[in-house]
């Protein structure tokens, strides 16, 4: 563990990734620490639109909200609804690809067909449906779930390709006649080969979710019990900042999602270089 | 083959296909034939012919879609057990091993088959010995992965796993078809010493007819999944009017020809 974190060390581009995501963690967790304001940025502070001051760091938003606040409080519950639905899309995912691509049969052309299924229907309409239909319990965790529930088809797409051709190759055949059993083919022989692509597909899945999040929220049928990213966004939309020039009111947001996302990817970009041995050396 | 020995393997008009309906497709048809113990065995035969379905057959990854087929007078049921008395060299010495392990730790693992589990130093001590046995000083290859090897080095490793295992048959699946003329010799000495050495049956299957002739006690040769010519290499090279045979013989370069089988280096054994 020691040796592959001093491996990941070494690539530029994971420390530059490494350093923008525990930015925005620390921001999103320790933020309302340093930043002594209502953590749940609902109160009315100051008048709207106020410029930024020494108390209110950003100014406010059109109802007199903190904005900085509102920030760190969107960001935490934007990185909270992107990881539920990147866990639950990357477990699901892998499972089914894994188990489908490995075993081949008919057990793969079922799941095959699920997937495929899975992948023909719009999961964003999914989303606004659901959505749209429960309108009381819209909470973070239903969105990141819907969100994970129907996104997984992709992980398992990309999951399978890679487990089924790996399925005929001599090194399985090797370790079978070495007497190893499926659990340990698959955890020693199948995902290490596998590894970066279930960090990819995690990686996919957890900026996937921030943006659908924010997407979701942009069309006004966000999370009801918190602020998101999105909902900063739908609110500076609704209230005519783009119109009116008020960048404050949606461009840090803006760019909070764009480096989160950014910083996942260079993160991604770099494993594959670590984690393949014939790259490392 | 004398009656003296006792067979290995026995197939009796096994056969072996693959998918369904319009789909179906025969590997391996109708073929019947006995192993003794022993023996160096020869399946020869074009791509796609069935040899290496018929290996597989051999060696438990396959179960045969008819007929009968017997390890010892038993079919074969547990494979842990086979796997301890019957092993394989595959052909391609580049994807048998895991890119993301060292080699020797998976030589060491390949031992985890063994029914009588041996000591961790006595795992060491054979795999050195397997390795010295193909020439290759165990500190060479300390801590070093698959890719840092040439094919020929490969293939060596998984024979080195072989003189490790001590199996009683070894399946030796095309093992000089991806390396080149001088390792291809060195891997065919090797076969004999495991022959000579640990009085090992060996099937191998190739589709160079003049390497058949070089190592096996018998020759069978396949085509479209079916023996179509069965004996010692004098029958099935020097008698034979068998054309599937007589278009293999034709498939080796002259200089080969004039090596292997006009002077044959039979003697060898």
């Amino acid at each position: 563990m020691l040796k592959l974190l001093k491996n990941l060390m070494k690539s530029p581009m994971f420390v530059v990734g490494i350093s923008l995501f525990l930015l925005t963690l620390i921001i999103a967790f320790f933020g309302p620490i340093v930043y002594n304001v209502d953590t749940n940025a609902r109160d009315i502070v100051a008048g709207p639109y106020a410029a930024s001051s020494a108390e209110h760091l950003l100014g406010t938003d059109h109802l007199g909200r903190d904005y900085m606040s509102l920030l760190i409080s969107g960001l935490r519950s934007s990185l909270y609804v992107g990881f539920v639905a990147g866990i639950i899309a990357t477990v699901l995912g892998v499972f089914i690809g894994l188990f489908g691509g490995f075993r081949g049969g008919w057990i793969d052309e079922v799941l095959n067909m699920l997937t495929n299924l899975f992948i023909v229907i719009p999961s964003f309409v999914i989303l606004v449906l659901i959505s749209s239909a429960v309108k009381d319990g819209r909470s973070l965790t239903l969105i990141g779930l819907i969100i994970g529930l129907t996104t997984w088809s992709w992980s398992a797409r990309a999951v399978r390709a890679q487990a089924s051709s790996l399925r005929s190759r001599d090194h399985i055949s090797l370790a079978r006649i070495n007497g190893a059993s499926s659990l340990t083919i698959v955890i020693k022989h199948v995902l290490p080969y596998l590894l970066s692509y279930v960090f990819m597909v995690f990686i996919m899945q957890v900026s996937s979710g921030i943006l659908s999040e924010a997407s979701i929220s942009m069309i006004g049928l966000g999370p009801l019990d918190s602020t998101s990213l999105g909902i900063i966004l739908n609110q500076a939309k609704d209230n005519g900042a783009l119109s009116d020039g008020i960048w404050i009111a949606f461009l840090p947001a803006t760019i909070i999602i764009t480096l989160t996302v950014f910083a996942l990817y260079l993160i991604n970009t770099s494993m594959e270089g670590v984690f393949n041995p014939r790259l490392r050396k | 083959m004398p009656n003296n020995k006792s067979v290995v393997f026995s197939a009796q008009n096994v056969s072996k296909t693959f998918g369904a309906g319009k789909n179906l497709k025969t590997a391996v048809d109708n073929v019947s034939f006995d192993i003794y113990d022993g023996e160096i065995i020869s399946i020869v035969g074009g791509s796609g012919c069935g040899k290496s379905v018929l290996a597989k057959i051999m060696l438990g990854l396959y179960q045969p879609s008819n007929g009968t087929f017997l390890y010892r007078d038993h079919q074969i049921k547990n494979l842990k057990n086979h796997w301890n008395e019957v092993q394989s060299v595959f052909q391609d010495p580049f994807s048998c091993f895991n890119q993301f392990f060292s080699i020797r730790s998976q030589l060491e693992d390949s031992l985890n088959i063994l029914k009588d589990k041996p000591s961790k130093e006595e795992v060491k001590a054979r795999v050195d010995a397997g390795l010295l046995a193909v020439n290759v000083k165990p500190s060479d290859i300390e801590g070093k992965y698959p890719f840092e090897l040439s094919g020929g080095q490969m293939q060596r490793m998984l024979l080195a796993r072989i003189f490790a295992l001590r199996p009683k048959v070894l399946i030796a699946d095309e093992p000089t078809s991806m390396v080149d003329a001088c390792v291809r010799a060195n891997i065919l000495d090797y076969l004999m010493k495991l022959k000579q050495e640990l009085q090992m049956t060996i099937v191998f299957v190739t589709h160079d007819i003049g390497l058949a002739n070089y190592v096996s006690d018998r020759i069978f040769i396949m085509h479209d999944g079916k023996i179509v010519n069965q004996g010692t290499p004098e029958e099935v090279l020097d008698k034979t009017q068998e054309p599937h045979t007589l278009k293999l013989l034709d498939d080796i370069p002259e200089v080969h020809k004039t090596e292997w089988i006009k002077n044959s280096h039979r003697s060898k054994k």
